[in-house]
């Protein structure tokens, strides 16, 4: 499934589109301790998390996560929307658990095939 | 790529919103050499744990990263305090950050960890009061 098509699905808010919205989406990960999403979130995952500042967007780019998606209405500060912005990082946002969103998307790649 | 292309940085303490900066240019520059994706994704998070440490734990420091065909090599050297037990830093969960790098979503003791896990060869040299040097090395291919 590409970002594209879950934006289609609109079972989030767009925060930030991001640059590239074939990119594929192959899993998820739920985390929201950064030292330990760096080492374990996989490659093209969507992360689910509620930690919204500047470092989650540097972690997504440097893991090279498809998106983060912020869970339980939690915002992106300032900073981290900027920076987002400027690396061209996928945000999705909802006030969803972060179980309940995850699962969600999880759902959207088993009837993907992905 | 015949050459061995060299990139410094200069890290500034306490400046967790410019953390990953240079990790992130190496990361760009990386792929714009035509670097494959695998070695990006090592090179970028062992990286970027280093610089974060060098925020967190030293006055900054510099990082130097040697680009050739074969590998890339990485130096972090800091004028920091020193590492007293290595053995104990690199278990996964030790960690001395204080509280407010924790509230940040660091500090989980999973830096050196990640350093090791992702590069290809690690080493440490570290004096109490003078600084630590890691540096790391990730194969290309």
């Amino acid at each position: 499934m590409t970002i594209e098509e879950l934006l289609k699905k609109e079972m989030f808010r767009t925060v930030n589109p991001g640059e590239d919205k074939e990119r594929q989406i192959t899993g998820v990960f739920c985390c929201d301790l950064l030292s330990i999403a760096m080492g374990k979130a996989p490659a093209d995952c969507a992360w689910v998390t509620v930690m919204g500042n500047v470092n989650t967007i540097a972690v997504a780019t440097l893991a090279d996560v498809s998106c983060v998606v912020m869970a339980e209405g939690v915002q992106l500060d300032e900073t981290a929307r900027a920076r987002a912005k400027e690396q061209g990082v996928t945000v999705l946002a909802t006030e969803e658990p972060v179980f309940e969103a995850a699962l969600n998307i999880y759902r959207e790649l088993e009837s993907a095939g992905a | 790529m015949a050459d061995v292309i060299t990139l410094t940085y200069d890290i500034s303490p306490d400046d967790f919103t410019r953390a990953g900066e240079a990790s992130s240019d190496v990361k760009s520059k990386l792929k714009q050499m035509g670097v494959p994706p695998e070695a990006i994704r090592k090179v970028s998070i062992a990286l970027y744990e280093g610089e974060i440490n060098m925020v967190i734990h030293a006055e900054g420091g510099r990082i130097t990263v040697e680009i050739s065909p074969q590998r890339i090599y990485m130096v972090l050297a800091d004028k920091g305090p020193g590492i007293p037990d290595i053995e104990k830093a690199m278990q996964a969960g030790w960690s001395t950050a204080p509280d407010e790098v924790r509230s940040l979503g660091f500090g989980a003791g999973m830096g050196l960890p990640n350093m090791k896990k992702y590069s290809d060869e690690m080493n440490i040299e570290t004096e109490i009061g003078v600084g630590t040097t890691v540096t790391m090395s990730v194969n290309i291919a």
